[in-house]
């Protein structure tokens, strides 16, 4: 039923810029436009071709180049290098050996994208298109399969089929509460009501997680196609997107799809003859993280204040204006071609027992490769930090990961075996949640830690219940004091206590989930909340207020640096004696110990 | 009042024999142990409430939608997770409900601890005391100080209206006011502002109630559960517990209000409306919860006066009316009833408007009859 445009060949030789939003930020698209205009001077526009695509993965290693049939990567492309790939690409072609990728200098080149040790694990399922299709061209989303599943299930599958096939799947929603995707559409398809509403959650808004934004970026006719099959199996006409306005490259790639969608008959009435409508709006949001749980998501559409609702009803039952609406996430969404056009025992053939298929995570913090990953459920902690992370960036060894974002759990080394799958991480206090994956090194106060997740969910309490809009106040106002040293005995019994009733009462999971920050570091890194209190310690030295700077007397040169430097004046010497710092002067800037030529000033 | 759940017997009698099953038909579940039975479509709360069984709540009022913030009222209900709240829970058969254990009164008292750490406690001279949810709650729990202090509202808000008297130090953001304003008036001048723990209940852009559009119905300072809205025009005239309650139907228009006027020392100090009788059912505007100053002010006519020499002296009715009577007669034998015209009053019932209408028409003869319409 599909007819692509092929007025525009695929051309031979493709020279992959990836424009997601962290390699344009580093000036990809200048680099793709130096490779335009280079290929265009040579009179080569028919047979080599620069796709602009979604993201690669690597971001740590941005701007991401991928070059011809064979994937040869070049890692962060500047304009200079770009006009040596240049000269390869529109000559022999052989790879620029000095500009490939290195795991370290002097080490051995790794040619191919795809033998790089961050991708060795990684299975793209949800990313698949990501990085290798345009996704502002509709064709080079056909050209990768996209709209074939949707084509077949409408000329071969009725609703009940395709609910069957994802419930068959094992396919859990990826946005965070992990609930059976086709049961949720069962629900949605049995409810009773003229209209329905199939809406697509892309209100991704934890700190650190961008999972969401990269397939909207880099290959939103996955995520159109998801819709447009879930629409059909639940018997929805209408549908939104509520996406976060901060993703503006999102937003605009979605809008193109979505009218490119339109025109060719994918979306909006009798598509592709099939008799079956659909139409999809965009929603943006106004910036407030609690519009990610579905009742506020559906509170902000309607026009009003985003805040949660109790449940039931559930959505599925009344919820846009009172009627049956299905909310998937992005991530869940773009699962769903895949699985019908490979069949739900291919899918369930993934993962582990109650978690099946793939996971993209947002990897970041004090690892080597910082990116996006996909990765079949059920690798360790261990796998995902030190295998496709790199392990650590620094000398320091990685002491936790925080999976889950600020809903999620604290996790020390000594866990690191755990599986990353629903049951495995519940029952150590941590969550898959929607994928945020953060590596922390011993340099990292984990009092601190939590201190920041809990001030952003705090901040983000709609103030509606009673123990999310005070409760979590009161935890971040004593956890404050411990971090500036004005911890008291007993705290760590109010913080648990506390914790433990906005866990149990809070309305919805935003305010239930809050206090795990806080909870899971208790439980595995209490001794440095002792410290904090008892000693007025901080073994990371990241709390200011209870480290200070000191002058390694065999290491100090007496060149004066630090003197000169210091904004207040707090260092002082006799002439060729060693420096001081003066502990009551010192405001802990920190500028002194970056500016030390001998590393003689150390945090204590 | 609450309407949902009643039960619509005509649909009991069809329903029942055409399916088999009873439409509407009661629900019995367990409360603590003991069976209850509950009108279908009704909240644990409300069946709670109706068996006598006591729930802390203080985002309720059965005015408005079920709310489910102050988290007070959660109970536990077997194959539930966690503790659903009772005013969100629409009962079910078989249901088994726990409205009190260890748990429930340990969360519910960390709550209140909560709300208190965040409160301006003034109970010597609030205007709520003695009718204030938190206080009430405060006792019940024997909470004498929160053991969660911190960071606190602070009072400042510039209304210089003359009729809602505004202090944020002891909003509890339960929305209530919001909502009544929302779904009851359907004025919108309430609205949550803010978020975290600066959130807030505010008119848009803080302006005073003056400027928002406020009509000053005080339907909002009717539901405040603590001293966050009060009524200004009773202020420092009586405590809760001093005043005497005297219901009597209002008199300003013919909708004819319940009403009751809290008096002092043979003064009226303020007025409500009770929540369990109509035709208003706990809801006053503007003139009946405020206008009532008339009542006792010293400028009010208590007798009919009669011009007598060109002076108005005191006058019985009897006097008054046979004079009326005798003018109203004389201008329409002398000039025809058309010379007359009447003008009724929207204060009078509309028996009473029909009755005058009647007196104007065949009594004296005349079509020149007119109501004001409006107060």
């Amino acid at each position: 039923m599909i007819a692509p445009d092929t007025s525009t060949p695929r051309a031979a030789y493709e020279v992959r810029v990836c424009a997601g939003s962290a390699c344009v930020a580093n000036g990809s698209l200048q680099i793709a436009q130096r490779f335009e205009e280079a290929i265009a001077r040579n009179g080569l526009a028919g047979s080599v071709r620069v796709i602009k695509t979604g993201c690669h993965g690597l971001c740590a290693r941005g701007p991401v180049v991928v070059v011809g049939p064979d994937g040869v990567f070049y890692p962060a492309v500047d304009l200079d290098a770009a006009d040596r790939i240049i000269v390869s690409v529109l000559g022999d072609r052989e790879p620029v050996e000095p500009l490939l990728f290195r795991e370290s200098p002097g080490a051995d080149s790794i040619a191919r994208y795809a033998d790089v040790p961050f991708n060795a694990r990684q299975q793209r399922i949800v990313l698949r298109n990501c990085g290798v299709i345009d996704p502002e061209s509709l064709d080079s989303a056909f050209a990768a399969g996209d709209y074939v599943a949707l084509s077949t299930a409408l000329a071969t599958m009725t609703p009940e089929q395709v609910i069957e096939m994802v419930r068959d799947s094992g396919l859990r929603g990826r946005g965070g509460a992990g609930f059976s995707t086709g049961m949720k559409w069962q629900l949605a398809r049995a409810a009773e009501g003229d209209l329905k509403y199939l809406c697509c959650n892309a209100d991704e808004g934890d700190p650190g997680a961008f999972m969401d934004r990269a397939v909207l970026e880099g290959d939103p006719h996955a995520v159109l196609e998801g819709m447009a099959l879930a629409a059909y199996a639940i018997g929805a006409s209408e549908g939104y997107v509520y996406v976060r306005a901060e993703y503006p490259l999102a937003v605009k790639r979605l809008r193109k799809a979505i009218a490119d969608a339109e025109a060719r008959g994918l979306l909006g009435k009798d598509i592709m003859g099939s008799g079956f409508s659909y139409s999809v709006s965009i929603r943006e949001g106004a910036g407030a993280f609690v519009c990610g749980e579905e009742t506020a998501l559906i509170a902000s559409v309607e026009g009003r204040r985003g805040m949660p609702r109790p449940r039931p009803p559930f959505p599925t039952t009344s919820g846009l204006w009172n009627r049956p609406t299905c909310i998937n996430n992005v991530e869940t969404l773009a699962n769903i071609p895949w699985i019908v056009a490979n069949g739900a025992e291919a899918y369930a053939a993934i993962g582990t027992g109650n978690s099946k298929g793939t996971k993209v995570f947002a990897l970041t913090g004090h690892v080597h490769y910082t990116g996006l990953v996909e990765v079949p459920m059920g690798l360790t902690v261990r796998e995902m930090v030190h295998e496709i992370g790199g392990g650590s960036s620094s000398e320091r060894p990685i002491k936790a990961v925080q999976i889950g974002g600020p809903s999620g759990g604290c996790l020390p080394a000594s866990l690191f075996d755990t599986h990353i799958d629903y049951d495995a991480l519940a029952s150590v206090g941590a969550v898959v949640g929607s994928g945020g994956l953060v590596a922390v090194d011993k340099s990292t106060c984990m009092v601190e830690f939590a201190r920041y997740f809990l001030a952003f969910t705090q901040d983000e309490s709609c103030g509606k219940c009673v123990p999310c809009r005070i409760g979590t106040k009161r935890m971040l106002e004593i956890v404050t004091r411990i971090t500036e040293g004005h911890g008291q005995p007993g705290d760590i019994e109010t913080l648990e206590r506390l914790g433990n009733l906005v866990r149990s009462t809070s309305l919805c999971a935003l305010g239930g989930t809050a206090a795990n920050p806080v909870l899971t570091t208790l439980k595995y890194f209490r001794e440095e909340y002792e410290e904090h209190i008892s000693e007025k310690k901080c073994r990371a030295h990241a709390c200011g207020a209870l480290s200070t700077y000191a002058v390694i007397p065999e290491k100090c040169k007496g060149c004066g640096v630090c003197k000169k430097n210091c904004p207040v004046n707090a260092i002082s010497s006799v002439i060729k004696e060693q420096y001081t710092i003066d502990p009551d002067t010192c405001v802990k800037c920190g500028i002194c110990e970056a500016k030390c030529p001998f590393d003689a000033i150390i945090r204590v | 009042m609450n309407t949902r759940g009643i039960i619509n017997t005509s649909a009991v009698a069809t329903g029942a024999q055409a399916t088999g099953v009873v439409e509407g038909s009661m629900v019995t579940l367990a409360i603590d142990g003991r069976v209850v039975t509950a009108r279908p479509g009704a909240t644990v709360l409300e069946t709670c409430r109706e068996a006598g069984v006591h729930i802390p709540t203080l985002c309720h009022d059965p005015r408005l939608e079920p709310y489910g913030a102050c988290r007070l009222c959660i109970v536990e209900i077997e194959g539930m997770r966690g503790y659903p709240t009772s005013c969100t829970t629409v009962v079910a058969q078989d249901m088994a409900v726990t409205t009190t254990s260890e748990t429930l009164r340990a969360l519910r008292s960390d709550l209140v601890e909560l709300l208190l750490s965040d409160h301006k406690v003034e109970c010597l001279t609030c205007e709520a005391s003695g009718g204030c949810g938190l206080q009430d709650l405060a006792y019940e729990f024997g909470i004498e100080t929160s053991r969660f202090e911190g960071a606190k509202h602070v009072s400042e808000v510039d209304d210089p209206n003359p009729l809602i008297a505004r202090d944020p130090a002891k909003c509890i953001s339960c929305g209530r006011c919001v909502r009544i304003c929302d779904e009851v008036q359907g004025c919108h001048v309430w609205g949550h502002t803010k978020r975290g723990f600066d959130a807030l209940p505010d008119t848009p852009s803080s302006v005073s109630l003056l400027d928002a559009g406020c009509e000053f119905c005080g339907q909002c300072v009717s539901t405040c559960p603590t001293g966050a809205l009060t009524d200004r025009v009773g202020r420092f005239r009586g405590r809760r517990w001093e005043v005497t309650w005297t219901e009597t139907t209002c008199g300003y228009c013919g909708v004819g209000c319940a009403i009751e006027f809290a008096t002092k020392g043979g003064q009226i100090v303020g007025a409500r409306a009770p929540l369990d009788k109509g035709p208003n059912y706990g809801n006053l505007c503007a003139k009946g919860r405020y206008g009532w100053s008339f009542a006792q002010h010293p400028d009010r006519l208590t007798t009919p006066l009669v011009r007598r020499d060109g002076e108005l002296t005191p006058a019985t009715w009897d006097e008054a009316l046979s004079l009326v009577a005798q003018k109203l007669a004389a201008i329409r034998d002398e000039h025809t009833g058309s010379a007359v015209a009447g003008l009724a009053s929207a204060k009078c019932t509309n028996e009473e408007n029909y009755l005058f209408q009647k007196l104007l028409r065949a009594g004296i003869g005349t079509h020149n009859i007119d109501h004001c319409a409006r107060l």
